[in-house]
C-alpha cells in the first residue's frame, strides 16, 4: 500500500477511473446498443437524461447523491436499516458518482459507433442464422471497436478530472476518497504549492497523452464501413 | 459468443474484487480520523506527532475544512471520530442531535489578525481598511466559517462591514482565505493568527492582531463522535489535546488559553 498522500491519491484516482470505466462499458454497451437500434419515441427522453451530466454543475449531481447515499437518504438509509454502512464519504459512493458523471462520455461514442454500422452487416449475419446476441458480439462489437476504445478512454479520462462530485460526496479522506484533484485543491489551501504543482503538471501531461492517443487512433482507423 | 460472455463475467468479478475491500474495510482500533477546522492546519501536525510518540500504534488522519462544512459532513455520515471546531455552536449542534459521546470541551481560543503581502498593515485598525488602497479584502465565509463570523463582528463593531462589503472576497474556509492573501490576489485579509505564525509564513508580509473585544471569543471546541464501537484512542487524543504540553504548542501558534467560564456559550 502506498504511504505518501500523493501516491495514495494517484492509486485511488486510477482505481476509481478504471472501475468506473469498466462498469460504464458493461452497462453503457447494451444501453448504447439499444439506443442505436430502437425506434421507440421515448428514446429522446433517455438520451436527454444521459446527456445531463454534460451541462449540469457536478455539485448538483453531488448534492443529490449525498442526499440519496447518506444515512438519511433513500439508498443509504435502506443500507443502514439492513445493518450495512451507507455510501456517502466512501469509495463505493465515489464509484457510483463517477458512473453517473461519466455516463455520456461512454454512451455517446458507443451509440454513434453502433449507428455507423448500419443495418446491412447485421442483416447479412442474420441470413447466416446468427442470433441477435451472436450478431451483437461477433459483428457489432468488432465493427464498433473504435467507438469502444474512444468511449473507454474518454470515460476514464473524464473520471480522472472529476472534482465537484468528489468534493460533495467524498470528504477528502486520504486513501479512501482523496482523489488527485481533491488533493491538489487541499494542498493549495495548505499553501504547499510545490507539491500541488508537481501533481498538477503530472495530471496535465498524463491527460494530454491519453487524449493524444485517442485522437491519433481515430486518425489511423477511419470509419471502415459507410 | 462464449468468449464474450466469459469476458463480461471476468470483468464483473474484477469490479467486485476491487469494490469489496473498499466497501467493507474494517477500521483498525488504532486508526483515528479527525475533522479539524482550517485554523488548526499548521499546529495540529505538531500535536499529532507528540501523541503518536505516546501511542506508537495510533495512526491518525486529519481532514481540514471550515467548521460548518465538517459539521454538515458528520451529520451526513462522514466517518470522523473526532471533531475539532473553531467554534462551540457546531459541535454543540452534534451534541444536541445525539451524535456524540459527552459534551463539547473547549481547548483553545483563536485570535483574528489583519494580514497583507501588498501593504504595510502593522498597527492598523480594522476601520482603517476603508482606505481606498484596500481594493480587495479576503475574509472567510461567515455563513459556515467561524473566523469569517468573527471578522464580520469585528468589522461591524467599527461600522465598516456595509461600506466594505463590495470589496470582499470570501474564502471557503480560513485556509483558503489565507491562500488568497499569500497569492497576492487581495490587498489584505482577516485571517486566523495561527496561520500567520506557521513556520512557512513567518516574515511574509505584515500583520496586526485585531483586539479580541471587537468580536465574540473564537472558542475552539472538540467533541467525540459516537460510533457503534467506540475507539479508546479518540478519548486519549481528546485528553492529549487538553493537556498543558499541548497548550504550550497551541500558544506558540498564536492560540490563547481558553478561560474556564462558559458564561457566554452559544
Amino acid at each position: 500500500m502506498p504511504t505518501s498522500p500523493e501516491l495514495a491519491a494517484v492509486w485511488l484516482t486510477l482505481k476509481l477511473a478504471a472501475l468506473s470505466m469498466a462498469i460504464l462499458m458493461v452497462l453503457g454497451g447494451p444501453l448504447a446498443w439499444w439506443l442505436s437500434r430502437t425506434s421507440w419515441r421515448g428514446k429522446v427522453v433517455v438520451e436527454a437524461l444521459i446527456a445531463l451530466p454534460l451541462v449540469l454543475p457536478p455539485t448538483v449531481l453531488g448534492f443529490y447523491l449525498l442526499l440519496m447515499l447518506g444515512p438519511n437518504g433513500a439508498i443509504g438509509g435502506t443500507l443502514e436499516a439492513l445493518g450495512l454502512r451507507h455510501l456517502a464519504f466512501s469509495f463505493t459512493g465515489l464509484v457510483i458518482g463517477s458512473v453517473f458523471y461519466s455516463l455520456p462520455f461512454a454512451v455517446q461514442p458507443l451509440q454513434s459507433a453502433f449507428q455507423a454500422i448500419g443495418n446491412r452487416p447485421l442483416e447479412a449475419a442474420a441470413t447466416m442464422r446468427a442470433g441477435p446476441v451472436d450478431r451483437f458480439f461477433t459483428v457489432a462489437l468488432p465493427l464498433a471497436r473504435r467507438g469502444i476504445i474512444t468511449a473507454a478512454s474518454l470515460s476514464f479520462a473524464h473520471t480522472l478530472g472529476e472534482f465537484g462530485v468528489v468534493l460533495m460526496i467524498g470528504g477528502n479522506i486520504p486513501g479512501k476518497t482523496q482523489t488527485l484533484s481533491i488533493l491538489i485543491y487541499d494542498q493549495t489551501e495548505a499553501m504547499q504549492f510545490g507539491s500541488a504543482h508537481m501533481l498538477s503538471a503530472s495530471l496535465l501531461g498524463f491527460s494530454f497523452l491519453l487524449l493524444l492517443g485517442v485522437y491519433a487512433m481515430n486518425r489511423r482507423f477511419p470509419v471502415g464501413l459507410k | 459468443m462464449k468468449l464474450a460472455a466469459r469476458t463480461i463475467f471476468a470483468s464483473a468479478l474484477v469490479i467486485f474484487a476491487l469494490l469489496a475491500p473498499a466497501g467493507s474495510r474494517v477500521q483498525a482500533a488504532g486508526n483515528l480520523t479527525i475533522a479539524a477546522a482550517s485554523s488548526l492546519r499548521y499546529v495540529l501536525p505538531d500535536i499529532v506527532r507528540g501523541f503518536e510518540r505516546q501511542y506508537p500504534q495510533a495512526r491518525i488522519e486529519v481532514i481540514y475544512g471550515s467548521s460548518g462544512k465538517m459539521r454538515t459532513q458528520i451529520v451526513n455520515g462522514a466517518p470522523f471520530d473526532l471533531f475539532l471546531s473553531a467554534d462551540m455552536a457546531y459541535p454543540q449542534s452534534l451534541v444536541d442531535q445525539g451524535m456524540t459521546t459527552g459534551q463539547v470541551q473547549v481547548f483553545a481560543l483563536g485570535r483574528l489578525a489583519i494580514w497583507s503581502l501588498r501593504r504595510n498593515v502593522e498597527g492598523l485598525d480594522v476601520g482603517d481598511l476603508l482606505a481606498p488602497s484596500f481594493k480587495r479584502i479576503a475574509i472567510a465565509n461567515p455563513v459556515h466559517a467561524p473566523y469569517g463570523l468573527a471578522a464580520r463582528q469585528a468589522l461591524q463593531s467599527r461600522g465598516v462591514w456595509g461600506p466594505l462589503y463590495a470589496r470582499f472576497v470570501f474564502g471557503e474556509n480560513i485556509g483558503q482565505t489565507a491562500h488568497f492573501v499569500l497569492s497576492g490576489a487581495v490587498d489584505a485579509g482577516l485571517i486566523a493568527f495561527s496561520l500567520i505564525l506557521s513556520p512557512g509564513m513567518t516574515g511574509k508580509g505584515s500583520h496586526t492582531l485585531i483586539p479580541a473585544e471587537l468580536h465574540k471569543p473564537i472558542r475552539h471546541g472538540l467533541v467525540i463522535i459516537r460510533h457503534k464501537t467506540q475507539k479508546p484512542v479518540a478519548r486519549a487524543f481528546a485528553g492529549h489535546l487538553l493537556s498543558s504540553a499541548v497548550h504550550a504548542i497551541l500558544q506558540r501558534y498564536g492560540f490563547e488559553k481558553p478561560e474556564l467560564s462558559h458564561a457566554d456559550q452559544p
